[in-house]
């Protein structure tokens, strides 16, 4: 893999664990502590696309799992990963990815309101459909009630979405990562 | 919260294989979920105090590795005292305190790029050299990444505030995004610059940030 790439990866497995710094909120039914790192989940995938988003929420996830309190909270080592929000964790890889993948598919059509609708189809849909079956298996609780237990914090996600939309759209105009996978725009006037 | 900090010393706790340390860290962190209880926690927190007594790793050090998540810790106090007793509160601050100091205990106690190497000289037994190296170029770089993006995000937030806006969202976390984006690119081609050996194809697949 090129250097450049690794670098890339290592740059935002490091965004999503400096975004710890902002406080967790936990949810109270089933204890899954939301938190500003999903934006760097999204960011992750929107920014670097697919793969490299990916690696990066694996590496982050790597870390975690050596011990390294990187989660909101303080939170690390490998228990995490068999609590309640093990699903939540899991899934940011395939959100990350689902993100990229999307983001580069449309890339020449990605606009605010494009790039907000990927951000809640791969981190929110996509991410609580692994997230929440999880921890309602986890916690012993009915899946209707994980995930109602969840709901509340949808409108901080559609929050989180619109923040990395807009990230997104400023980074492909002025710095762009991503090389698209979509054919460019036919060109006129050739 | 990730105390980088290493305290010099010759203890056995510093002598110990990096790998080592790793392993018993992971099986530390997960007997403490899986044996839920105060037995437990007790047996392991004074296995902690006795490592930080023998690595001589000086109180004040311990303080600053727990302090950033202090007011957390004290508001899963709080929720857990509403949702459960104070007992289990306790246990559950307790706890996190314990593995967020054994945690630390490695990082104190093990330079960074020991660290590394050691995963990298474990990934080589089962993956090409290349692979291994990039892995380990990976984990080192996040490491030194994590103080350098809040850096960018401090110097991000005072320019804002110098120019009157308002501390929104949006206006923060772009900025940030971008610079830590030039400046991992510049790090990139100083890695390549410095690099022995052929080159691992162009660092700048266009040549569009050459300036």
């Amino acid at each position: 893999m090129e250097t450049r790439n690794v670098v890339f990866i290592a740059l935002f497995a490091a965004i999503v664990a400096a975004l710890a710094v902002f406080p967790p909120i936990t949810l109270p039914l089933v204890g899954v502590p939301i938190t500003a790192q999903s934006l760097g989940v999204m960011l992750a995938g929107g920014v670097l696309g697919a793969v490299r988003g990916g690696l990066a929420v694996v590496l982050f996830l790597v870390l975690v799992a050596i011990g390294l309190p990187l989660l909101a909270g303080g939170r690390g080592g490998f228990g995490v990963f068999l609590g309640p929000s093990g699903g939540f964790l899991v899934g940011w890889i395939v959100a990350a990815y689902a993100i990229g993948y999307m983001t580069e598919r449309l890339w020449h059509r990605l606009n605010y309101l494009v790039a907000a609708g990927i951000c809640f189809a791969g981190g929110v849909v996509l991410l609580y459909a692994i997230g929440v079956p999880w921890s309602a298996f986890v916690a012993e609780i009915p899946i209707g009630t994980a995930l109602a237990g969840s709901l509340p914090f949808i409108p901080g996600d559609i929050i989180k979405c619109l923040i990395a939309a807009g990230v997104m759209v400023i980074v492909k105009r002025s710095y762009p990562i991503i090389t698209p996978k979509s054919p460019a725009m036919p060109q006129t006037g050739m | 919260m990730l105390t980088s900090d290493y305290v010099p010393g010759d203890s056995a706790v510093h002598r110990a294989r990096p790998l080592i340390k790793v392993g018993l860290l992971f099986v530390f962190c997960t007997w403490l979920f899986l044996q839920e209880g105060w037995l437990s926690l007790s047996v392991a927190g004074m296995a902690l105090a006795a490592l930080l007594a023998v690595a001589r790793i000086p109180p004040r050090m311990v303080f600053a590795a727990v302090r950033p998540a202090l007011w957390v810790l004290g508001l899963i106090f709080l929720a857990q005292l509403f949702l459960a007793d104070w007992r289990f509160a306790g246990f559950v601050v307790l706890r996190f305190a314990v593995m967020i100091l054994a945690a630390s205990l490695l990082t104190l106690t093990t330079r960074t790029s020991d660290l590394v190497e050691a995963i990298e000289g474990a990934l080589s037994q089962f993956l090409p050299q290349r692979s291994a190296e990039a892995i380990s170029l990976a984990l080192s770089l996040c490491l030194r990444f994590i103080p350098r993006v809040r850096d960018i995000f401090d110097e991000v937030k005072n320019a804002q505030r110098a120019r009157g806006l308002g501390t929104s969202w949006r206006a923060l976390v772009t900025p940030t995004i971008v610079r830590a984006l030039k400046s991992a690119d510049e790090i990139a081609r100083a890695i390549v610059a410095r690099s022995p050996g052929p080159a691992d194809g162009p660092a700048m697949p266009d040549g569009r940030h050459v300036r």
